[in-house]
């Protein structure tokens, strides 16, 4: 046999073999050296191509390491890839990661390099580092964990790096619905997919690689419908793709499976592109609502567990097939391979017959299935049955193995290799079934892990359902397909046919084999034989876990981390769990599986966050007004999603300068403020004010037309929800407004009410918050100001006194004119349809600073209101704050024979004498200004912890007032006016003097001045 | 996501259209104003929170706005039923015994 | 629309415009909107007055003749009447409902909404970026109609062709909107 032909994509290349096309290459680069690849290639097929194995180093004791497969459940190969500085992605698996033209590739947790790693220091310590050793080690002294141990460790430890720079990328998402969804494209899910498509229902069907095909990226030698069964894999997804009702979805990862056949599904649409189009979204997250599902996830290869099993060039021998019969690779010159079950014959035979010298096939079986060993002589291949592979040679790649009789103790016979391909069989891949809540049961014949009681509409076929032979897995898709078809509404559903013929045909490929150590990895031995490569857990280990008390699988997993690593154990659990069962002398299935979570691979923030970053993060609201407040050089603050104009500097101007104009302005001429983000909610209907009766604590039905009223609402138990004006515009109308931050929880409240407890009532309620932008006019001038626009409404004191609401024109639009204040001053609030606010601004601006009125904000609003003792729910009550506590006792009717809370608030803790109650509060030094949110106490020579009576809720420095004023609840506060306190600061203690609410206009004449 | 059968919309709708409302079946008492603190506690504190088959409301605050009630199995998440606001509850061994045949 | 007194109403989105191959986005013209909730009984005497049967099924929306008027169930108790604007304005429309007499709750909401028309083949594949709910012609076919969620806020959308939703929205609402639905239309393929 001639030796393989070697090109310039790889020396490693096997001339013939694979499917790519040696025309088309790409170069990348790897720890900086330049390389080529084919396109298709993944990283880790380029890298084997171009003779490099060791691709990366163990997470705890940095061993080498090469890759051990060729997909997903590579645990490995991980490595940062990056397409520029920005877009820097760690622990990429190589075996799925595609090439692309000026990739960067970088391997990770080494220093100084992959190939000289100071970290592997730990390799020599690891009799200390055995499982649990961060458990016990750094117990003690206490105090260390924080400062020495814990900083050192986090570290140390991370597997890759973070990238430093903010994504640049888009990443989309998209709702669908289709009637049937298949997770796998390899044959059985194409079959299925086909059968069910052909019916006419929608199909969704998802893989997670580049191409369809599944497991016929390694089987060669199989036929289906007379063609090459990749082939026929391609035509069909093509001939799907081309469907109306069927959409075709590659590179795409059905991660994870919640209830009620959602699920959820990762499409990488750039990452393999040299030159994605600017509009491409990185990746896609799909959420797929599914009336039915139907799983063809295949099954996954299990390495050999002995000692040394983890040297670069020790791989699946799946993986090596699919290097060589789809990458066209050879992983190896010189390929040793070690099985527990048939599918490794394969493995050898193809490559064998690629040319690549197969020194030995170690069996720990009696023999292999019939005929195996006869096509192994045919091919002149060694076989060594019941022996074990029990040591290997080879620092940074595997150079020799040692095979021995299974059960003797002598040294063995060395043989040369330069890979060592293994199989231990086949796990199904039952994760998403296993999402779904579906119950596993023990097929002890396999020893496997099979579906069992389904919990969704979902069915599992082919390797996954542990369905062997070619002929029975196709026969089993088309009826899940027709099946599935059917039960969502598919009449007529077509009895399709596909004839499959394999060269391994009556082989079992998917069945025998072992989980568990094996020869030379037995409970005596101390070798390093490993079963989680990627979280570096030995069989040892699983057994020392056992030993120290951990019986339970969830236990073992912890205490080891086995299956814990990004790769979740696809490759180790059933291991783990076969160690700790024979450790623990029970039967794997007494011992049980540990939970399969979501997601299957790790699924990217991005593609979880979708569109939501940037401007779409959260929405921005902005008022009618706001561009009249952006020209007129407003400062905005957020309140909740709003934007709201918070003060209006002049030239030179400070926020501090600002708002002590603004307060000074609105006393003595007036302002204007933008109160448009007030919820509102127009309350209509015969029962309207009966309504409000039992959600407010006023009384509404004495309220007559035209008139408006404060109202404070409570919760069922007493405490203050919100507040707001409610103007009656007419019997069976009302204008109801409430905070800002409260409208959306007003309005639920006041429907949960409505709907659940009084349906008897006849009234309805619609938010009006954004029908309306409201202008306040406030101050000593409001009157003078809006007057010449209004028509249609007599403004006199006497028609139109304070608390009274009128519908007339403004402007020449509709208008619905509260004269209500928050100020203390005469204030009107123009309400007019949010389309003409903006006109309606400027008409009124225009008189108005002519006459010497300012614009204001929400810092002033906050001080004006505070000098009239007015208080701003949320800020100064907090949930438990009663009306009483608040001083609105005044506000609650005493007729009523209900309202919500009034139960509530006659507990006897809601009327304690003694509750924290809202008062005034004056610094002795007037300049000081308090923190809002400072204890109160009243000795501040208390020893820590001193007793406090209360915080500060509201602190302003009060121009009007020449003096610093504040709002506080206070234990007993009411009795306590006239008090000193003290404020206990970090830096000095602040005296002062309790007093009322209200620090400005005491008498409340200005209302009317 | 769940999916959850609004009985107003008479479709299943996408949970993220609703809102949970708390447990179902607790009649505001009628005279409030005399309710002892006792009673007051039972009607506004303590709730079963069962294991298993519970009575709770939704409602529909992205979609049609209705409150309704459900019958809901807290460990497998499956919805028994869901039914108008004001509607008895149904009988919970019927409604097992009809989800167990369907099933 | 003009005002009583020509005064121009100020788009929430005015001047914004987005589109691609496949998929355009336009703010809607201002429309009179009325939020109307009644009981069973008055539904005819309210359909007479505004000249249109009160859709009883869910999701449902109903067109006059002239196409200048439609009334969208949003509950069953709740009805979103949108009307051009051409033939009068929101007060003769409450006016009309006020003079039936029979119970209900008329509101003008016509300033609280804005829309956007989103249109073209992929109009429903954009929505679906953000709506969780099934947009295709089965379960969503032409005049149905839905309070839904677009992203992270509520929205009613209305399919008024194949290929034509309405999509309407608080207005404080439609920056977000438009700018979601104007991302959305990057990724269609």
């Amino acid at each position: 046999m001639s030796a393989p032909h070697r090109m310039t994509s790889g020396a490693n290349r096997v001339a013939g073999a694979g499917r790519l096309t040696p025309a088309r290459t790409a170069r990348f680069t790897f720890d900086g050296k330049q390389l080529t690849a084919l396109e298709g290639d993944t990283l880790a097929s380029a890298l084997l191509a171009n003779g490099i194995h060791l691709m990366g180093r163990s997470f705890k004791y940095h061993r080498p390491r090469g890759v051990l497969s060729a997909g997903a459940e590579e645990p490995n190969a991980l490595m940062g890839v990056s397409r520029d500085a920005a877009r820097y992605q760690p622990n990429v698996r190589a075996s799925v990661q595609e090439v692309f033209d000026g990739m960067r590739a970088n391997s990770q947790n080494r220093w100084p390099s992959l190939a000289f790693d100071v970290g592997a220091v730990n390799d020599a310590l690891s009799p200390f580092l055995a499982a649990g050793f961060y458990y016990k080690t750094f117990m003690w002294p206490r105090a260390a964990w924080e400062r020495l141990y814990e900083p050192n460790i986090r570290a140390a430890a991370g597997l890759g790096v973070a990238p430093t720079e903010p994504d640049p990328d888009r990443y989309a998402s998209r709702y669908a619905h289709c009637d049937v969804l298949v997770v796998g494209g390899g044959v059985a899910g194409l079959s299925a997919a086909l059968a069910a498509a052909e019916s006419g229902v929608s199909v969704i069907l998802c893989d997670e690689q580049a191409e369809m095909g599944g497991a016929l990226h390694h089987e060669v030698g199989i036929s289906i419908n007379g063609e090459d069964g990749f082939e026929w894999a391609q035509k069909t997804a093509r001939r799907l793709a081309f469907m109306d009702n069927v959409e075709v979805l590659t590179r795409t990862t059905a991660f994870g499976y919640y209830a009620q056949n959602f699920v959820g599904l990762t499409e990488r649409v750039t990452d393999h592109l040299a030159s994605p189009r600017s509009d491409q979204p990185r990746e896609r997250l799909w959420q797929v609502r599914a009336r039915r599902v139907i799983l063809a996830t295949g099954a996954i290869e299990r390495h050999m567990v002995f000692p040394d099993n983890d040297r670069p060039g020790i791989m699946l021998a799946s993986a090596a097939r699919t290097f060589l019969n789809h990458y066209g690779v050879a992983v190896g010159s010189k390929v040793g391979v070690y099985a527990a079950c048939d599918s490794a014959y394969e493995a050898a035979f193809d490559l064998k017959r690629a040319g690549i010298e197969i020194p030995v096939i170690v069996d720990t079986r009696d023999g292999p299935g019939e005929g195996l060993l006869s096509a192994a002589a045919d091919l002149g291949i060694e076989v060594l049955t019941r022996h074990g592979v029990i040591a290997t040679g080879g620092r940074l790649r595997v150079s020799s193995i040692r095979v021995r009789p299974i059960g003797s103790s002598d040294g063995g016979r060395k043989i040369a290799v330069d890979a060592l391909i293994m199989s231990a069989g086949w796990t199904p891949a039952i994760h998403l079934f296993s999402q779904s809540r579906g119950k596993v049961t023990w097929d002890a014949e396999n020893s496997r892990f099979l579906p069992g009681a389904y919990a969704q509409d979902c069915l599992s076929i082919g390797a996954c359902n542990g369905t062997a032979g070619l002929q029975e897995i196709v026969e089993e898709a088309l009826a899940s397909g027709e099946l599935m078809a059917r039960a969502t509404g598919a009449e007529d559903v077509p009895k399709l046919s596909v004839a499959v013929e394999s060269r391994a045909e009556g082989r079992s490929q998917w069945t025998s084999g072992m989980a568990g150590a094996g020869e030379g990895a037995g409970a005596d031995s101390a070798a390093k034989a490993f079963v989680d490569f990627q979280n570096d857990v030995t069989a040892k280990d699983i057994r020392l876990a056992v030993r120290e008390g951990m019986h339970s699988i969830e236990h073992v997993k912890r205490f080891t981390t086995n299956g814990m690593a990004t790769d979740q154990g696809k490759t180790s659990n059933m291991h783990g769990l076969a160690i700790a069962a024979e450790t623990l002398g029970k039967s794997i299935p007494e011992v049980g599986l540990t939970t399969f979570r979501a997601p299957y691979t790790p699924v990217t923030f991005g593609a979880i966050v979708g569109h939501s970053r940037g401007a779409l993060f959260d929405p921005v609201r902005k008022t009618a007004l706001h561009e009249c407040w952006e020209t007129n050089g407003a400062i905005f603050e957020d309140v909740g999603q709003w934007k709201r104009a918070w003060y209006f500097p002049r030239v030179g101007e400070d926020m501090h300068q600002a708002v002590a104009r603004e307060c000074r302005t609105v006393r003595e001429t007036a302002g204007l403020f933008d109160a448009s983000t007030l919820g509102k909610i127009e309350v209509v209907g015969p029962d309207a004010a009966k309504f409000l009766d039992l959600m407010y604590t006023n009384a509404w039905s004495s309220l007559a037309p035209g008139r408006s009223k404060y109202g404070v609402m409570l919760r069922e138990d007493g405490y203050i929800y919100d507040d707001g004006v409610v103007g009656r515009l007419a019997e069976d109308r009302f204008h109801v407004t409430t905070t800002t931050g409260g409208a959306p929880r007003v309005l639920h409240h006041m429907e949960d009410y409505l709907q659940t407890e009084f349906p008897d009532l006849d009234v309805w309620l619609t938010s009006i918050t954004e029908q309306w932008a409201v202008i306040a006019v406030q101050g000593p001038k409001a009157r003078e100001i809006i007057a010449p626009f209004v028509e249609g409404i007599d403004m006199s004191d006497e028609a139109m006194p304070h608390m009274s609401v009128r519908e007339g024109v403004i402007c020449g639009v509709p208008t619905r004119l509260f004269r209500m204040s928050f100020t203390g001053e005469r204030g009107f609030e123009v309400n007019v349809p949010a389309d003409y606010a903006r006109s309606v601004f400027e008409a009124l601006w225009e008189r108005a600073e002519a006459m010497g009125a300012c614009l204001y904000g929400t810092e002033t609003m906050h001080v004006l209101r505070a000098e009239k003792g007015y208080i701003i729910v949320g800020q100064d009550t907090d949930g438990t704050v009663t009306p009483h506590d608040a001083g609105l006792s005044w506000a609650i009717s005493k007729k009523k024979p209900d309202f919500v809370g009034i139960a509530g608030l006659r507990r006897s803790d809601l009327v304690r004498t003694d509750r924290k109650q809202l008062v005034g509060l004056t610094t002795k030094d007037p300049r000081i200004v308090l923190d809002e949110g400072a204890q109160i106490v009243a000795d501040p020579n208390e020893k820590i912890p001193m007793t406090m009576l209360g915080h500060v809720t509201s602190s302003y420095w009060s121009d009007n007032c020449g003096r610093s004023i504040a709002l506080a609840v206070v234990a007993g506060g009411r009795e306590r006016i006239g008090q000193t306190l003290y404020v206990p600061m970090p830096d000095r203690t602040i005296e002062v003097e309790v007093t009322s609410t209200v620090f400005f206009d005491k008498e409340g004449g200005r209302l009317n001045g | 996501m769940l999916l959850i059968h609004c009985p107003y919309c008479a479709e299943e709708r996408p949970e993220i259209e609703f809102r949970h409302a708390g447990e179902a079946h607790i009649a505001r008492p009628d005279a409030m104003a005399d309710l002892s603190e006792e009673a007051f506690q039972g009607y506004f504190f303590i709730r079963d929170n069962r294991k298993g088959e519970v009575f709770e409301r939704w409602r529909h605050i992205h979609g049609c706005g209705r409150f309704f009630n459900a019958v809901r199995n807290t460990i497998t998440d499956k919805f028994l039923a869901t039914y108008e606001a004001g509607k008895p509850k149904p009988d919970l061994d019927a409604l097992k015994a009809q989800k167990g045949t369907s099933a | 629309m003009d005002s009583p007194v020509g005064m121009e109403r100020i788009h929430p989105l005015q001047n914004r415009r987005g589109a691609s191959a496949h998929v355009g986005l336009t703010p809607a013209p201002p429309a009179i909107r009325i939020a109307l909730r009644a009981g069973g009984d008055a539904l005819s005497a309210l359909s007479m007055a505004i000249g249109l049967d009160l859709p009883r099924a869910p999701k449902t929306a109903v067109v006059n003749g002239d196409g200048d008027r439609s009334v969208l169930w949003l509950g069953p108790d709740e009805w979103l009447l949108i009307d051009d604007g051409e033939n009068g304005e929101a007060a003769d429309l409450l006016a009309r409902l006020a003079e039936t007499g029979v119970l209900h709750s008329a509101v003008d909401v016509s300033h609280r909404n804005t829309a956007i028309m989103v249109t073209g083949e992929a109009a429903a594949s954009v929505l679906a970026a953000g709506c969780p709910q099934d947009l295709s012609l089965k379960a969503f076919p032409v005049n149905a109609c839905s309070r839904t969620v677009l992203g992270k806020i509520e929205v009613v959308i209305w399919r008024m062709a194949d290929d034509m939703f309405r999509v309407e929205c608080w207005r404080s609402f439609s920056d977000y909107a438009f700018a979601f639905l104007s991302e959305a239309a990057k990724d269609v393929r």
